[in-house]
């Protein structure tokens, strides 16, 4: 479903990912998980088409999506939730959804706003709450949320848990795998490694820009150097 | 983590891209304009940057709590300007109040219109999609000769020449636009900023087309059913029906669809591409249909003078639309009409203290950018 071949990005001087390859199939959770600056969010802003590559190719459904604008690759079925959450603070949740689904026409728009408030009911209580007064937790929902308003195939997520307690996290987690069984595959993104290896099917680890193992995610997480670097056993 | 692509090297970028243009166009403006214009620039760009700044959000809360009360009582009373029966009384008072005024009056009230209007078309630009242009009346300027030209030259009469002068200025926008709206940080303003001067130098130097300093005098009036508007009430009746349609096309382009991915654009580029809006696009529009309104500003300008020349479109006036837009706030229509009759009608009060009138503003906007952004009745996000 996608392909990156080689994939070299470089910020300036600084090559933040070193010709990385990886590969995600239709139907599967797979985590990408790695220290600060590893290069993950670069990652994914450059399967996003936010940011350019300096080498290598990306690829989607067999065609070469790298170097096509952002716009181009949401409409083809690849949304990014964001690390950060990135929510518009001055925008209702009702209207964040709405610009979630700038690619899509109006019928679609309440069907996928009617989706998302039976995912996540606590939005549905909220539309006309401004997103920039919404809990983390909330935000979040409401990025996964927008993500999902244009429909994608490939769900790119930029650690969801980021500064969420532990049981925001595991709710989050779930609603991420109930996503999947409905037929939406899922690139993820995570710090907390523990948790991002019980919900993948395959995972990846990136360290300063390389990829350094990958396999399945039951493997990895028996894999001792993997568990005293990133499960802090 | 995320990294402030506001710090990438900008602040370096704000004083040399400046500098390097000003070496440009240093010739023609000679070295004394060019560094005056060139500081204005870089001091602007400076606080639309730290406008922008994070660590300013602290101070300027607690700032702005103290201003908000007081735009709090201005804002509801917008809120109720905005009730059909004080819109009613509005509009009576408009129409019938100049009848009893004398030409100097009505001559400020149409004053007033006008830059209501480009103000209004110039918050596109900076209130919704977030581009700070430092040369709009450029495209006043493009629009006014456009219609002297046709007029004067081929005996175009004035509402195709609204048209034409509004078409010419979008086409300007394009040409503008289309390189330097793919570059992200502050090329943008200073090719605006690089257009205003070059325009003006262009207008008082090719005599043949533009009849160089002396401008285009005896330019057509507009025609009505066979009667040539011709009186101060005359056009100020034309401007408040441009006003009007301005403020409901600005009022319907605000809270369509692409209204919407303006603000996204302005509040977050990156979110807003992710989203798969074409932010390009959306910031070209907003550019182009910005200038076509400064070029369709500029046609009744030149019609209402019945003349035109390079004087009237300096970068000073550009500044000034801009404080407009700043002071009275992005994004809100109220706001900008606020912005636009403080700063026609105060200096009018203060005539004896014109000389200020620059450093007051100056004083004005940069308390505005750091205090308020939103402006005094806007409701945009200062981020
Ligand atoms: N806009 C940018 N300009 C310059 N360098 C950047 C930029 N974005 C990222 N980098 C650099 O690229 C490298 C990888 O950053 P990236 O954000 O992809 O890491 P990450 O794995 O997502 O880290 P984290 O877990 O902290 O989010 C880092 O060294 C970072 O400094
Ligand atoms: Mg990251």
């Amino acid at each position: 479903m996608l392909e990156l071949r080689d994939v070299i990005v470089s910020y300036g001087m600084i090559d933040a990912l070193k010709g990385i390859s990886l590969i995600v199939e239709p139907g599967e959770i797979v985590a990408l998980i790695g220290a600060n600056g590893a290069g993950k969010s670069t990652t994914l802003m450059s399967i996003s088409g936010v940011t350019g590559l300096r080498g290598g190719t990306i690829s989607y459904d067999g065609e070469p999506i790298s170097g096509r604008p952002a716009h181009e690759i949401v409409k083809r079925g690849i949304s990014q939730v964001p690390e950060g959450r990135r929510i518009f603070a001055g925008m209702t949740v009702n209207e964040n959804l709405e610009i979630g689904a700038f690619s899509r026409s109006k019928e679609e728009l309440s069907e996928g706003i009617e989706r998302a408030f039976s995912l996540f009911p606590t939005l549905g209580e909220r539309r006309k709450q401004l997103g920039g007064t919404l809990s983390g937790g909330e935000q979040q929902m409401l990025a996964i949320g927008r993500a999902l308003m244009s429909r994608p195939k490939l769900l790119l997520l930029d650690e969801p848990s980021l500064g969420l307690a532990p049981i925001i996290v595991s709710r989050i987690f779930k609603i991420i795998r109930e996503i999947n069984e409905q037929g939406t595959t899922i690139l993820l993104v995570e710090q907390n490694a523990r948790a991002a290896l019980r919900l993948a099917h395959r995972a990846y680890v990136l360290e300063t820009g390389k990829i350094v193992m990958q396999g399945k995610a039951s493997h990895l997480e028996k894999d001792p150097g993997i568990k005293k670097a990133y499960l802090g056993e | 983590m995320t990294y402030p692509r506001i710090l990438n090297n900008k602040f370096f970028n704000i004083v040399w891209i400046p500098c390097w243009a000003g070496l440009l166009v240093l010739p023609v403006t000679g070295a004394g304009k060019a560094i005056r214009i060139f500081a204005v620039a870089v001091g602007l760009m400076f606080l639309w940057r730290l406008s922008k700044h994070d660590a300013f959000t602290t101070l300027r809360n607690a700032a702005a709590e103290k201003i908000s009360k007081t735009s709090a009582v201005l804002m509801s009373f917008s809120r109720y300007a905005e009730s059909p029966l004080a819109a009613a009384i509005t509009l009576a008072l408009l129409i019938l109040l100049p009848v009893f005024l004398n030409d100097y009056y009505r001559d400020i009230m149409t004053l007033t219109g006008i830059y209501i209007v480009l103000a209004l078309g110039l918050n596109l630009i900076v209130g919704q999609a977030g581009l700070l242009n430092l040369g709009y009346v450029a495209f006043s300027a493009i629009g006014a000769y456009t219609y002297a030209i046709l007029s004067t030259k081929f005996g175009l009469s004035f509402w195709p020449g609204l048209v034409a002068g509004a078409a010419t200025a979008a086409f300007f926008a394009v040409l503008l636009g289309s390189p330097t709206l793919r570059l992200r940080g502050d090329y943008f303003a200073i090719v605006t900023l690089g257009l205003g001067e070059i325009t003006r130098i262009i207008l008082n130097n090719w005599d043949s087309l533009t009849n160089g300093p002396n401008g285009i005098s005896q330019v057509g009036r507009p025609v009505l059913f066979g009667y040539v508007l011709h009186t101060t009430l005359d056009f100020y009746y034309l401007i408040l029906l441009i006003a009007i349609g301005t403020v409901f096309a600005m009022k319907r382009l605000m809270t369509s669809r692409i209204g919407r991915a303006w603000i996204a654009i302005r509040e977050d580029e990156i979110a807003a591409e992710t989203m798969g809006i074409n932010t390009f696009r959306l910031k070209l529009l907003a550019f182009v249909l910005g200038s076509a309104w400064a070029g369709l500003t500029g046609v009744f300008f030149a019609a209402k003078m019945a003349f035109v020349s390079p004087e009237s479109f300096t970068f000073f006036e550009s500044v000034m639309i801009l404080c407009m837009v700043v002071l009275g706030g992005m994004g809100s229509i109220p706001g900008i009409i606020l912005g636009a009759l403080l700063l026609i009608t105060l200096p009018e009060v203060f005539r004896d203290f014109q000389d200020y009138r620059m450093l007051a503003f100056g004083v004005a906007l940069v308390l505005m950018m750091v205090f308020r952004p939103q402006g005094l009745l806007g409701t945009a996000k200062g981020k």
